[in-house]
């Protein structure tokens, strides 16, 4: 694998998508842009495919129901089906409004939080995780683009200084 | 410019033709002696038989009991009980035909009104998506004058006792009736019509001056039209909020004059919401077909989309708050609006709730589902189904009950209201040029993307 990377700094964000669209327009694999804040659009003209934790969460959603259903159906129709306050209990549809509130939390409790635990994963993002920046910068007022060499170091320092890059460094790459 | 063609014109004008026929046949066939109700009752064939069978069983036993221990005075209650069930029996198939023209007549009408208030929303909020749409939701608001007027003339032949659609503006049953006393001093024909003319005066009123500002906008070399439009939609929004609420009260909930709930409202207004905005959905996206919109694209359906998503959502929420708060407590003098509606009406009333929650809810989650014109359409159908049926089941068990059906008057009715709303509709929009040349948002509605 390259051991060697081109580090391209960038201080605007219209700057930066210019140039990511000259570098996939020159074929070249972006391994990585790093920035301060969301880059409208970014994601389409890196050409990355679209997020999928919708689904997941829509999945959830039917876990957390299909949970609420199951146990409130054998709590309070199959297990014990005491009379309380005259409420009918004799099959799971004659109760059905007054689980109707649990059942909706439940499903959003399960969408959400199994969602959102899915995105940490996905993303390796945990307490005690050791930060990525490849420079410190780029959590303030500088995007940065790396890609790896493959013995193309000066055709790669040409293309990024004619995109406008304020700084170009080439960087030993660390494995992750 | 938009020129209305010729086909749908013609379409509009045969609805029309077929509807008024329909409402012709329904009042022709209404009973109007006690024998010829009965007769109708018994020609009703097997499917209503059953049902009708089954109700006279329980009250055979119902007297069996009484007459066990009231004796003679229950075999008494028992004649007059029959003979002023036939009565009820005749007011209700009297009542069909008239009810089939006012649910259908209020359904479109409040396409109309439910436009107008996401007009004045968008204004107020100054979005900066929707002005492109603002002429098609100008041309389908234009139905509020014809409109209007045909749901005050019905109310107001009610008040005459042409029908018995609203029981408490008949003297007879109000001298009887302790409770209907008690609410005559809200509840009495002259205040009511007063109310509907303030309430009809006020929409229509704004509709016409904000359409007039937003047409003079379009040739003014300043944006003084426009901020006062912006002005005038937020104050009508206050009127509007106010009216809305009352105006369902008394043209709604008052079929039933001895219930009341208090989120009836705004029930009434997440139903007219959502119909309202599916209505725009259906006309851009056909005006769009025909080359009429070149500048709308799939966001503008997309966030049309995400609205009836979003308040068929609030529409069920509402449904199911009222529902739930009175099947839980279950006192009698509320719940007995659902009892009626779950025995005689069980498939509208539960079915309307897969037609307005269900469907939308499965078929409108998708973002990309949002972006296709012909599910947006097929999605908008079963909503506007499902909120007819809503209508339905608010007014028809309180004036026909169990004599329900949705036959010939209900449909002609439907049709009739269809074509009028079709026809008005698109010859408004053929008034006005359909993108505005001069409003402040109109470029970035133009460029608007999600």
């Amino acid at each position: 694998m390259a051991s060697k990377a081109i580090h391209a700094y960038y201080d605007d964000d219209d700057v930066l998508m210019l140039a990511v669209k000259r570098v996939k327009a020159a074929k070249h694999h972006i391994e990585e842009v790093y920035c301060p804040f969301p880059v409208h659009g970014l994601d389409k003209a890196m050409g990355l495919a679209p997020t999928r934790i919708a689904i997941t969460s829509f999945i959830y959603g039917c876990i957390g129901l299909t949970v609420a259903t199951v146990m409130m159906n054998y709590i309070m129709i199959e297990d014990w089906p005491q009379d309380i306050g005259g409420k009918p209990s004799f099959s799971y549809i004659e109760n059905m409004p007054s689980f109707v509130p649990i059942m909706f939390e439940l499903t959003v409790f399960f969408a959400a939080h199994l969602m959102v635990i899915t995105f940490y994963m996905r993303s390796r993002l945990w307490p005690f995780k050791e930060a990525e920046n490849p420079d410190v910068r780029t959590t303030d007022d500088h995007f940065l683009m790396e890609i790896d060499i493959h013995d193309n170091e000066k055709e790669l320092k040409d293309l990024l200084l004619d995109t406008g890059a304020v700084e170009i460094n080439i960087v030993e790459k660390t494995s992750h | 410019m938009y020129t209305f063609s010729n086909k749908l014109k013609i379409g509009s004008f045969i609805l029309m033709a077929l509807g008024i026929l329909g409402i012709a046949i329904g009042f022709i066939s209404a009973p109007s002696t006690i024998e010829e109700a009965k007769a109708i009752v018994a020609s009703h064939g097997d499917g209503h038989g059953d049902a009708h069978g089954a109700v006279d069983a329980h009250e055979v036993t119902g007297h069996e009991v009484s007459a066990e221990t009231h004796g003679e005075a229950a075999e008494a209650h028992g004649e007059s009980h029959d003979s002023s069930h036939d009565e009820h029996l005749l007011h209700q198939l009297q009542n069909k035909p008239w009810a089939a023209l006012y649910v259908a007549a209020f359904f479109f009408f409040m396409i109309a009104l439910g436009v107008l208030a996401f007009y004045a929303i968008q204004r107020a909020a100054q979005a900066g998506w929707s002005p492109l749409l603002f002429r098609v939701m100008e041309g389908i608001t234009s139905y509020l004058v014809p409109g209007g007027i045909i749901v005050f003339v019905i109310l107001a032949l009610s008040m005459f006792h042409m029908n018995h659609l609203f029981v408490w503006a008949d003297a007879d049953v109000v001298a009887n009736d302790h409770l209907l006393q008690g609410k005559a001093g809200y509840l009495n024909p002259t205040f009511f019509l007063i109310r509907a003319a303030i309430f009809l005066g006020g929409w229509i009123f704004y509709r016409e001056y904000s359409r007039k500002l937003s047409l003079k906008q379009d040739e003014s070399d300043d944006n003084s039209n426009f901020k006062l439009n912006f002005r005038i939609s937020a104050g009508f929004l206050v009127f509007y909020l106010i009216s809305e609420s009352i105006m369902s009260w008394d043209w709604i909930m008052s079929v039933d004059p001895h219930w009341f709930s208090t989120l009836f409202g705004w029930y009434v207004f997440a139903s007219m919401f959502v119909s309202g905005i599916t209505v725009i959905a259906m006309v851009t996206i056909y005006l769009k077909s025909r080359g009429y919109l070149p500048d709308v694209n799939d966001s503008h359906i997309h966030d049309l989309a995400k609205f009836m998503f979003g308040i068929s959502i609030f529409w069920t929420y509402l449904w199911f708050s009222q529902f739930m708060l009175i099947w839980y407590s279950n006192i009698p003098e509320e719940i007995t609006y659902f009892i009626t509606r779950i025995e005689d009406y069980r498939l509208p009333f539960f079915g309307m709730v897969a037609m307005n929650f269900l469907f939308p809810v499965l078929l409108l989650m998708n973002s990309d589902y949002k972006r296709l014109n012909w599910f947006v359409i097929m999605a908008g159908v079963v909503i506007l189904g499902g909120h007819y049926m809503d209508i339905f089941n608010m007014i028809m068990p309180s004036t026909v009950g169990d004599q329900w059906f949705i036959g010939i008057p209900e449909i002609g009715a439907v049709l009739f209201f269809a074509g009028l709303f079709i026809f008005w509709v698109f010859r408004a929009l053929t008034t006005a040029p359909l993108q505005p040349k001069r409003n402040p948002f109109i470029e970035e509605s133009r460029h608007f993307h999600y």
